[in-house]
């Protein structure tokens, strides 16, 4: 029971990571690498922000700035830089590994004895684990509807449309460029944010706890989009978020069948390749027009 | 009102390949009335394409100015131009946001050029006016504004386009052979659509075509491109007494 309530507490931080890729993975069509740098962070930057005394509050912020910032490093790259975006993605990800030892000073820097988010009166008085159930929702909540609304904006059509068709955006005096380093602010800061959430959660940032992120963020997505269907934009936003959920459960289902947690990895690398390869496996759960919403259209 | 709304003066567009650096426009110069129709005629290569972008700004100028409407555009950004000027692309995909609805679509173009804001993209108060607008184009359009624009016909896609291009009134209009992937039927209604919009908008309007009997019946001037230059250009009463055979000469 109590495996449970963390699972769903755990899905709805990575739920955040999932709608942040969602953003660049399948509004903007591409694959956004910076993420696996961004996470980890995030993550060090709240860390250490609480470790030097900074508010819980204060810290989670910080990560989510600090995402920005590595989004805007990637887009400045890409769109200024023009290094293919998959490459600027890999670059900063693989500087952001030493920063991250900078901003810690070690490798791995726990929260023990310090004050986080999860150690409010309130939080405390609920059953265990569901205090990241609690968090989770309500970030979720506020972070999925304000994105709702930005969606709906003038602004918000005219970054969906850059994704959709880069040559009608520019024609309509909206330049994609621009789209693609917001994008990149916006999902890397949610990212972010979910890393310095998820590493209060646990009690420590580690430098390497970005490793596979991207997996489990496209993961997140697809099980959404292959449970749900078709949905409006909106709605898929709120499904990646059930999406990170069902994924929570699916490596939990995985532990109980006697694997061990080393292997998690390999075993979501290698169902994701399955649900994407196998042509019968991608028919009958309506995947194929899914990807290809996500790899064409790129003008 | 200007007596001249475009005006091209001693364009020249490059393109390097390699090293070496051959010009695609060579000293294109270029008057074009408010409210002219004018048909753009010429070989694959003489240039018809690049000298749309090179109005747009999608291909840089190696020499000469381009004025538009009073305002010197030659070295201004494409999305800025895009205030000014409207495209209608050749292939159906290119003009609209495949999985953004037609609504959404006709939205987007209300705002062309403008500035980007925060506010509301207001779209259920715009659908009577849309419902309307796509009304005209009789195939359909009208009642599939919930559709995404990816489960549109070719023909439904170009007159969406066409309606998009043309909704905020643009300076100048390019159509740049927005019929050729068209069956002939459904060319000759977007083309029947085309003439329509610009005649009622007064648009300044420049069509790039392959069809003579196109660049024949539509417009009232005709200009020829080969090799990057103007090789003949007929007004309102030349282009009256042209015949398909006159034309041929200049594709050999």
């Amino acid at each position: 029971m109590s495996l449970g309530v963390s699972a769903i507490g755990q899905g709805l931080l990575y739920g955040l990571l999932g709608v942040g890729l969602f953003l660049t993975f399948r509004i903007l069509d591409f694959p956004d690498m910076t993420v696996e740098g961004t996470f980890p962070f995030g993550a060090a930057v709240a860390v250490s922000a609480i470790t030097h005394g900074i508010h819980p509050l204060v810290a989670t912020l910080l990560a989510l700035l600090a995402g920005m910032l590595a989004g805007l490093t990637t887009g400045l790259l890409s769109t200024k830089g023009h290094i293919p975006v998959l490459l600027a993605g890999i670059l900063v990800m693989t500087g952001l590994f030493s920063i991250n030892l900078r901003v810690m000073g070690r490798a791995n820097l726990s929260l023990l004895n310090q004050r986080n988010l999860f150690d409010t009166p309130f939080l405390k008085s609920l059953p265990v684990y569901s205090d990241s159930v609690v968090v989770g929702a309500i970030v979720c909540a506020v972070v999925v509807a304000l994105l709702i609304g930005f969606l709906n904006t003038q602004l918000g059509q005219g970054f969906i449309a850059a994704g959709d068709n880069p040559t009608m955006a520019r024609s309509l005096g909206i330049n994609p460029a621009h789209q693609q380093v917001l994008g990149l602010m916006l999902g890397n800061g949610l990212i972010g944010l979910s890393g310095g959430l998820i590493a209060q959660n646990n009690g420590y940032a580690d430098v390497n706890m970005g490793i596979g992120v991207i997996v489990i963020g496209l993961a997140a997505i697809i099980i959404g989009e292959v449970v749900f269907g078709q949905l409006s934009l909106s709605q898929r936003l709120i499904a990646t978020v059930l999406g990170s959920v069902l994924y929570r459960f699916v490596l939990l289902i995985v532990l109980k069948l006697g694997f061990a947690p080393d292997d998690l990895k390999v075993i979501s690398a290698v169902v994701l390749a399955i649900a994407i390869a196998v042509p019968q496996v991608e028919s009958r759960l309506r995947i194929r027009r899914v990807l290809r919403n996500g790899v064409t259209n790129n003008g | 009102m200007a007596d001249v709304q475009l005006q091209l003066s001693h364009v020249q567009v490059n393109v390097a390949v390699g090293e070496e650096v051959r010009p695609l426009l060579t000293d294109i110069s270029l008057d074009v009335a408010p409210g002219d129709f004018v048909t753009v005629l010429g070989n694959n290569g003489a240039g018809k394409s690049t000298l749309f972008n090179a109005i747009t700004g999608d291909k840089p100028l190696a020499g000469g100015t381009i004025t538009l409407a009073g305002t010197e555009i030659s070295r201004m950004a494409p999305e800025k131009r895009a205030r000014l000027i409207a495209r209608v692309f050749q292939d159906p995909k290119m003009g609209t946001a495949p999985r953004m609805s037609v609504a959404e679509n006709l939205a987007l173009a209300t705002r062309r050029g403008q500035r980007l804001t925060l506010g509301s993209r207001k779209l259920r108060q715009q659908l009577p006016e849309f419902q309307k607008l796509a009304a005209q184009t009789g195939n359909g359009l009208d009642k599939a504004l919930d559709k995404p624009t990816e489960q549109l016909s070719g023909g439904q896609r170009q007159a969406l386009s066409l309606l998009m291009a043309t909704m905020r009134q643009p300076e100048l209009l390019l159509l740049d052979e927005h019929t050729a992937a068209l069956d002939p039927h459904t060319s000759a209604s977007i083309m029947a659509l085309t003439e329509q919009i610009v005649a009622r908008e007064k648009l300044t309007c420049l069509m790039i075509t392959h069809q003579l009997e196109d660049a024949l019946k539509y417009g009232n001037r005709l200009i020829v491109l080969d090799a990057g230059r103007i090789v003949a250009d007929y007004d309102r009463a030349a282009k009256a007494k042209l015949t398909q055979a006159d034309l041929l000469q200049y594709f050999g």
